[in-house]
This record gives C-alpha cells, sequence and structure tokens, in this order.
C-alpha cells in the first residue's frame, strides 16, 4: 500500500510538472529531429571547382561524370585563379584541375594525370571529398575505356561492398544511440532533479517521518521512472523506425531486456546522485557532468571509441552508455548477434548491480 | 491514604518523550556548531508542550531527533517508551510529525495529499472515509479537496499539513513551528484544534515556536536556547517569579520613545520596551518603590502595575545566561544621515495602488501616507502583500497601477533617482556569506557610489556604530543570526539614505538582539530617518508609530497602534492586543462580505 502510494504520487507529480514531460516525451522528440535532421556525417553535394584550361569534348565528358555523382556539385571556373578564390571564400570545398594537355596525355600510354585540391581545414570532411573524387574519376576511366573498347589497365579493380549499413547513412548509425542519450536524461538527470526537489521542498522529510523504509522509497522512484525512460525509448524506437527508416533487424524483447539493463543502471547512477546533491542545481550539473556527457562524448556515439587515445578508451570501460550503444548499433543495423550482444549485457548487468546497490547502501533514512 | 502528586513526572507511563544529556554537533565546511549541549527534557502525556526559542536555538534539531531523523552524538531519546535512534521506524509509525514547511506536495490536491499519507501511514480502506469527514470538518479544508496543495493560503497549507499528519490518528503530534508566517486567525484556529486533540482523543503535543505569547497557551514549556534549556515548566511557573516586577509607565512630556531610551540600561531595569504611547518596564526585583525611584524628576509620570507576561521572563532568563554579552551601549553617536528634521512633512505618498501577477492580484487599491521621521509598519501573514507593496516602493518591481511617490519622486518615472536616498533591507538579510563583514561593506559602500574619504569613514562608523569591529574579518556565513542582520543593516545604511526600508527585519532573531535592533532604529528615527517596517510579529507592531494591517493584497486598517486595538475594544474585552484587533477586522471583512 505504502508503495502503491508512493508510485501514485509520482505519476501525478510527473503528470503536472510541465518539466518533467518535456524531458521524457519533448526532449527525445527534439533530439531525434535534430540529429535525425540536422547532424549527418556524411557529405553530399560538395561544392567542388572544376577548372578545365582547354575546354574540349574529353574535358566535357569528365565533367559530366562529376555532374551525375550525388556527392559532389562540380562548378566550372575559367582559371586556377578564380578556383584558388573561391576556395579561400569557401565557396568550394576542393579544385580538381586539368590541365591543358589533358585530351593529348590522355591518349598517351603514360595516361594523363588531373590535379586534387583539398581544403583540409576540416579533416573529415577533406578525406571523404577526395575518396569521392576518385571514385568519380575512376569510374569515368573505366567507361571511357570501355567506349573506346580499350582494356583498362588498372591491375586491381575494387568491388566495394558494405555491410550491415549498406546505404551508408550515418543517421542509421546516429538515431540507435540516441536512444541511449534519452533513456540516460530520463533515468540519471530526471531521477536526480526530482529526488533533489523533493529534499528542497521538504517533502522529503515528511515522507521519513512516516513508516515508509528507505527501500520503499527507492522503489517508489525507480518504478515510475523506469516506467517512464521505457516510454521515451519506445517513442524513440518508434520514431527512429517510422520517421528515419532506420532498420530495426534484431528482436524487440532483446531490445527490451538490454534497454531495461541499461536504464537501471542510468536509474541507479541518478539515486546515487541524489544521495549527495539535495539541491536540483548541484543534482543538475552533477548528472550533466558524470552521466550525459561522458554518454555523449566517450560511448561511440558519435565518435569512434578506437580511433581515441588509449588512455581515453580506458576511460570509457567505465562508461555504461558504451556497452548500451555497442547493443543497440548490432541490434538496429545487423541482428541479434549474440557474440556482441551477451558481453556487453553482461557490463550492463555489472553496472546497474553496481550503481544499484550502492545507491540502496548509502541512502539512509535520516537527515544527518 | 494518600494520593499522588499530581505534577509528581516519575511513573515513566506519563511520560511521552523523554530526553536525556542529548548534544548534537553539526560540520559545515570549516565551521563547527553545536547545536545542542546536553539537552535533558520530558514531555508528559496528553498535555500541550511548548518548545520556545529563536532560531538557531535548537528546537528543530531536537523534534528531528525524537522522529528519529537524527542521531544524537551522546545522550538517548526515547519516545513513547521506544528508543528514538534505534527503533525509528517504530517511532515513526506512532508519531504524527509535521516539518517546518508542512511537507506538502504542492503539485498533487489536498485529497491526493491525503491519499498519499494514508497510504503511507497504513490507513485502512475502510476506515478513510470516516477519517477524512472528520478531518475536513476539523480543518474547514471539505470545499477544496480537488484544489492543488500550491494553490492554497498559508493557513489553508498549515492545516493541510496538519490533516495529513493526523490522518492515522497518532499518540504523539509533533508540530516544527506550525504557526510562523501565518495568519493570526489560522494561528488561532490552529490551537483550537490541537486543544481538541488533546482533549478528545488523548493526545500528546510537542509544538515549537518562535512566538513567545504562544507560550502562555501551552500547558507545559521548555525554553531552549542556545541549544541548552533555560527552564521548564507551566508557564505560570516563568511568570510567578516576575510578579510585581512588571510596569507600564507613561511621562506626558516625553515621546515613548525617549523614555524608554532613559529607562533601559538603567540599574535594575531587566527590560523597557515601547508599547504602544506607553513603555512596558520590566524590573529585577519586585516592588513599586524600586520602579517609582527610576521615575524621579519625570513630571507628571504614571506607573501603573501590569500582568507579566511570558516575554518579560524569557529575557530575564536570557540576561541571567549571558549578563553583559549583547548589553552594548544605545549609542547613537552620530548618524550621518543628511536627513534635516522636518517632521511631519509627508515623504512617502501611495495611492491606490495595485501590483497583478497573471490574473492574480497580490496587491490591489492600496493607500496610504508616511510622514517624515515616522516609523511606519505593514503587518500582515505571509502572501499579505507586504513585501511585494516594498518592492515597488523601491522601485525594485514596477506597479500594474497606481500612484506611487517616494521622497517627492513618481517612482514611475524616476526610479533611481529615489532609489539613492532609499536603504532597503531585504528579508533573509542578501549578504554576500562567503564575504567577510569588511568585504561586505567595502562592497556595499562601493555599490552606492561612495569612495575615498567618506567611504573609509563610513565602513568605520558602521564597525562601531553596529559593534561589528570584532568580526570585521569573519565570513559573514559563519556569523551569529544577529550579527548577520546588524551587517545587513549597516549595509542598507551605507548611503545615508533618508528613508529606510526594513523587509521583516527582525525575523528569526532572539528577543534581545530584538530589543537592541530596535534601540538602533530608535536613534535613527531621532535623526529625522523615516522608517518603513515590514512584519508578522504583532508585537513588534507596537514599535510603530503608525500602521497598517494587510491582508490578501489589501489594507484593513491605519493607525497608531492603540487606535487600531480600539477598533477591537468590547465590554468582554477591555484591554485587546493588536492580535485580537487583528482578528476582529479579518472575521469583520468576512462578515461584512458575506452579507
Amino acid at each position: 500500500m505504502r508503495l502503491r502510494g508512493l508510485i501514485r504520487k509520482e505519476f501525478l507529480q510527473v503528470l503536472r510538472d510541465p518539466s518533467s514531460i518535456a524531458i521524457a516525451f519533448l526532449m527525445p522528440v527534439l533530439l531525434l529531429l535534430l540529429f535525425g535532421y540536422g547532424v549527418s556525417l556524411d557529405a553530399e553535394h560538395v561544392p567542388v571547382a572544376l577548372v578545365a584550361e582547354q575546354p574540349n569534348a574529353d574535358t566535357e565528358s569528365f565533367a559530366g561524370a562529376f555532374r551525375q555523382s550525388r556527392y559532389l556539385s562540380p562548378v566550372g571556373m575559367p582559371g586556377m585563379r578564380e578556383a584558388v578564390a573561391a576556395m579561400n571564400n569557401r565557396r568550394v570545398d576542393a579544385i580538381i584541375r586539368l590541365k591543358e594537355d589533358f585530351s593529348r596525355r590522355m591518349r598517351s600510354p603514360d595516361g594523363a594525370a588531373i590535379q586534387v585540391i583539398v581544403n583540409g581545414i576540416d579533416a573529415n570532411n577533406a578525406r571523404l571529398v577526395q575518396g569521392y573524387v576518385e571514385g568519380v574519376w575512376s569510374k569515368w576511366l573505366q567507361s571511357e575505356a570501355l567506349a573506346g573498347g580499350r582494356p583498362l589497365d588498372i591491375p586491381v579493380q575494387v568491388e566495394e561492398r558494405v555491410w550491415f549499413n549498406s546505404e551508408l547513412k550515418s543517421r542509421n548509425f546516429i538515431v540507435p544511440g540516441l536512444i541511449a542519450i534519452i533513456m540516460t536524461l530520463i533515468g540519471a538527470l530526471l531521477t536526480a532533479m526530482v529526488m533533489a526537489r523533493e529534499w528542497e521542498r521538504g517533502t522529503m522529510e515528511a515522507l521519513m517521518v512516516t513508516p515508509v523504509t528507505i527501500r520503499e522509497v527507492i522503489v517508489g522512484k525507480l518504478i515510475p521512472y523506469y516506467i517512464l525512460g521505457m516510454g521515451g525509448m519506445a517513442l524513440s524506437v518508434v520514431m527512429a523506425v517510422g520517421l528515419f527508416g532506420v532498420p530495426l533487424k534484431g528482436s524487440l524483447w532483446v531490445l527490451f531486456l538490454a534497454s531495461s539493463l541499461f536504464l537501471l543502471t542510468a536509474l541507479g547512477m541518478g539515486m546515487l546522485i541524489s544521495v549527495v546533491a539535495r539541491n536540483q542545481f548541484v543534482a543538475g550539473q552533477a548528472a550533466i557532468i558524470v552521466t550525459f556527457l561522458p554518454a555523449f562524448i566517450l560511448s561511440g556515439f558519435l565518435f569512434d571509441i578506437s580511433s581515441m587515445p588509449a588512455p581515453v578508451q580506458v576511460i570509457t570501460h567505465a562508461v555504461a552508455a558504451r556497452y548500451f550503444i555497442a547493443i543497440l548499433q548490432t541490434l538496429f543495423l545487423a541482428g541479434d548477434v549474440w557474440p556482441v550482444i551477451l558481453p556487453n549485457a553482461a557490463a550492463l548487468i555489472l553496472m546497474a548491480g553496481f550503481f544499484l546497490g550502492l545507491a540502496r547502501k548509502k541512502s539512509r533514512k535520516s537527515l544527518d | 491514604m494518600t494520593l499522588p502528586d499530581v505534577h509528581a513526572i516519575t511513573e515513566p507511563g506519563d511520560i511521552a518523550l523523554a530526553a536525556d544529556g542529548i548534544t548534537k554537533k553539526f560540520v559545515s565546511g570549516s565551521r563547527e556548531v553545536l547545536a545542542l549541549r546536553g539537552v535533558s527534557m520530558k514531555v508528559r502525556r496528553g498535555l500541550v508542550t511548548g518548545l520556545i526559542g529563536p532560531d538557531g536555538a535548537g528546537k528543530t534539531t531536537l523534534m528531528r531527533m525524537a522522529a528519529g531523523l537524527l542521531t544524537p552524538d551522546e545522550g538517548k531519546i526515547s519516545v513513547l517508551g521506544i528508543d528514538a535512534t534505534r527503533n525509528s521506524l517504530e517511532v515513526q509509525s506512532s508519531i504524527g510529525y509535521m516539518p517546518q514547511r508542512f511537507g506538502l506536495y504542492e503539485d498533487l490536491s489536498v485529497q491526493e495529499n491525503l491519499d498519499l499519507y494514508a497510504d503511507l501511514k497504513g490507513v485502512s480502506l475502510n476506515d478513510r472515509p470516516g477519517r477524512y469527514r472528520e478531518l475536513m470538518t476539523m480543518t474547514g479544508l471539505g470545499p477544496f479537496t480537488s484544489r492543488l496543495a500550491g494553490r492554497l493560503s498559508g493557513g489553508m497549507k498549515q492545516k493541510l499539513g496538519l490533516a495529513c499528519t493526523l490522518v492515522n490518528p497518532p499518540r504523539l503530534l509533533i508540530l516544527d513551528e506550525p504557526t510562523v508566517g501565518v495568519d493570526p486567525v489560522s494561528r488561532r484556529e490552529l490551537w483550537s484544534i490541537v486543544y481538541r486533540l488533546v482533549k478528545d482523543e488523548g493526545m500528546s503535543v510537542l509544538l515549537s515556536t518562535a512566538y513567545l505569547d504562544e507560550a502562555e497557551r501551552c500547558d507545559d514549556v521548555i525554553v531552549l536556547h542556545d541549544g541548552k534549556i533555560l527552564g521548564s515548566g507551566p508557564p505560570n511557573s516563568f511568570s510567578g517569579p516576575m510578579k510585581g516586577r512588571t510596569y507600564r509607565v507613561s511621562v506626558p512630556s516625553l515621546k515613548n520613545r525617549t523614555l524608554q531610551e532613559r529607562l533601559a540600561g538603567r540599574p535594575g531595569v531587566v527590560d523597557a520596551l515601547v508599547q504602544g504611547e506607553a513603555v512596558r518596564l520590566v524590573m529585577k526585583d519586585a516592588g513599586l518603590q524600586e520602579a517609582a525611584k527610576l521615575m524621579n524628576g519625570m513630571e507628571g509620570a504614571l506607573i501603573e502595575p501590569v500582568a507579566p507576561r511570558f516575554e518579560d521572563s524569557f529575557i530575564s532568563l536570557l540576561r541571567e545566561d549571558r549578563p553583559a554579552a549583547v548589553q552594548s551601549e544605545a549609542a547613537t553617536g552620530k548618524i550621518a544621515s543628511a536627513a534635516v528634521s522636518k517632521n511631519g512633512e509627508t515623504i512617502i505618498e501611495v495611492k491606490d495602488l495595485q501590483r497583478r501577477f497573471g490574473d492574480f492580484y497580490a496587491v490591489k487599491g492600496v493607500t496610504f501616507g508616511v510622514r517624515r521621521g515616522e516609523v511606519f509598519g505593514l503587518l500582515g501573514a505571509n502572501g499579505a502583500g507586504k513585501s511585494t507593496t516594498f518592492r515597488m516602493l523601491c522601485g525594485l518591481l514596477p506597479p500594474s497601477g497606481g500612484k506611487l511617490s517616494v521622497a517627492g519622486v513618481d517612482l514611475r518615472r524616476a526610479a533611481a533617482s529615489a532609489r539613492a536616498r532609499i536603504g532597503y533591507m531585504s528579508q533573509k538579510f542578501s549578504l554576500y556569506g562567503n564575504l567577510s563583514v569588511r568585504q561586505n561593506l567595502d562592497f556595499f559602500s562601493s555599490a552606492y557610489g561612495l569612495s575615498g574619504i567618506r567611504r573609509t569613514e563610513m565602513i568605520e562608523w558602521a564597525l562601531r556604530q553596529f559593534g561589528l569591529a570584532p568580526v570585521a574579518g569573519s565570513t559573514s556565513a559563519d556569523l551569529p543570526l544577529g550579527f548577520k542582520q546588524r551587517l545587513a543593516m549597516a549595509c542598507a545604511l551605507m548611503h545615508a539614505p533618508d528613508i529606510i526600508f526594513l523587509d521583516e527585519p527582525t525575523s528569526g532573531v532572539d528577543p534581545l538582539a530584538r530589543r537592541e535592533f530596535w534601540r538602533r532604529i530608535d536613534s535613527l528615527v531621532e535623526h529625522g530617518v523615516t522608517v518603513l517596517v515590514t512584519t508578522h510579529f504583532m508585537e513588534e507592531a507596537e514599535y510603530c508609530d503608525r500602521m497598517a494591517i494587510m491582508a490578501a493584497g489589501e489594507i484593513l486598517a491605519i493607525g497608531s497602534p492603540s487606535e487600531i486595538k480600539s477598533l477591537a475594544r468590547t465590554t468582554e474585552l477591555p484591554e485587546p492586543t493588536l492580535e485580537d484587533a487583528f482578528i476582529a477586522l479579518i472575521t469583520g471583512k468576512t462578515e461584512g462580505a458575506a452579507a
């Protein structure tokens, strides 16, 4: 009866408090829209300057190949001077220069060379553009050779095939990761804040003098925010699949179990923060610094863990979101791949046990 | 056959709560506070016991220990025969405890709050309807069960808090400052509920309060100060020794404040305080002669014995406790104020002032005027609109309607130029807690644009005048409340304003510090400074020349304390207190509205 009372109270409070609703439901929608539409790690329609020093049929055919690419949008420039100026103004991200002897040398045994200048400020982008240009170049060479009936003297043909995210859409990779971020927000940030609010408003003192046990107080917070967190997750999954067309290859029950494990870990962290932080400001700051930011940066959500410096890689092992994101990305893009899911799930079980246990141990029914 | 002595507290069955040698220390940062030092006390069954003392005396700490929420460093506390520290859950299921802020969930409705506490306290579903009905009748909250607790008035919140505490009838009821900040009508209602619980349900009640006049309503009183018990027993055991030591004196040729200043601190005088047009005098020893001797040479002096109050004995207990500590010189010194004594001219004019927040009127149609050199009080419960009025007068909050001029300046147009002549001391003494006393003074003097010699002079003046020199280097957050209050006052006076606004200046400080504070105010007034003060302490309003009683954003009456009191004079009540008058005004208003 006591537990039921606490849970009902918590739900009533969530319903009446716009900020809880905002964190639980508005924030997922906002984050999904923002990351789904706004953030893309792919380069598309990158403006490049195309300088043909002596325009002719060959250069025109070459330019045509570029126009067909959806990654690049070429802009014809009469000379290098204009192209460099455009690059300096950041109107184009690369310059492709076809020298005046392009046509002649193309037909010579040595072949023609093209000059590609890439803006290196954004290294990631530069590498992508470079790759795209090379791809278009080799494709064009191939079709030219076919048209001319000549054998192509490239010794090795690369036949690329991408597994697990065959369209190579970064969205498919980011959106599942967002679920972990959203659950961190609800589990740790919201829980720590509502506990702190009870301290701030003096209701915790009133609760504590009733015959409730501290276990009931904790469980009475865990259950409502568990349900809220799972609701946020369900909303994100529906949006991911329905709106963004992210495939969900794995099974739902594995997703449910893995999410529960992670959510319990996040709730444990939130409860632990509230043991120390008894006002909402401190609780919010603490939750953002120790749970949200690591989940954002150190979990492999946006940045690849294997390319981080070794000491940072070691730290990422303490970030619960890391394991959950590994599971999520596998579940969405590859399926129920047990060798990936099981070890990560085991790590989550350990972390959930650790944080919940510690929170239980540290919270006492006392104002000391 | 001998009858047992009624007052013998020997049989354990008589005792609802017993504390034995309780000591408790709190550590915050580098600072250690000894909240309780060896406190031993008993609460008798079936009676109302009052725990009385100023803020920081240790009342809340002691009550939390009784509720099993804090562990004593030393000593033992047992509640209803159960060790409150070791078996706290068992204690918690048989007591009711209402914390200071009532412990209500403001975003839940009245009914939902009740349901929650009924769930938590294990009230069976069958018993609920009956119990709810009883509680709603008792508290008068019946018509408001679906209203959110946050939307209730202070007095209604207090009653809901009490109802939640009582949802499962406890054997011991512990109430932590249940009457602070609520209006006198609600206070009276709370007391009548408490009496009924004791009488009809045989409950034992332990109640803490900072209002000294409430002591007289208790069966037993425990006076706590600085973590020590100064005295305990029935109220008359306190007032008994005061018999023949309390007088009301007046001299036609002298103003009440001047008379008070002459009497205070004289040998044999424990306390002298302004009360209406007269001065209340408390002597060290009984006997009219002693008191009359003081009045020698004052023409037409009138002296009459009056009944002692609890406050008199509290003051004399405090003076015994620390005889010379706070009795610093009443030193007026040279107030650096530029104010010219042109008493009588109206310096603050407020006409039909309004302030709206959304569709809620915090202040509506307030009109009053304050003359130069006057002490004008705004009296009312929390939420009556006092602070809102104040903020508008200081130009901190734009009014939604009405006229407002301070020192001849229309605040709607030139707030900044009026502000230079205003000193404002806000509720809770807004100081920079992590700065030292001197740094606070430095900051505020520069904020008011003082520089060079003038600034150094003013800081020295403040340190001397307010007795802050010995603590000039201490961090202000670590100071006792009385010092903080003096520092806040000094900061508000750095630019020698001719009008000062004091928002709840003495809330929570002990009565000695309050007296000292008013002596400083008096000396400012002597020099032509105008003082506006808000308070919810009825007794404090006695210090004012004139006052306005506010409730729900409106002024109910304006006048001198004796004029206001006379409004409530009836044949049954020939000597009404300000509180009586307040209650008469409020009930009169609601009756008028109902008619």
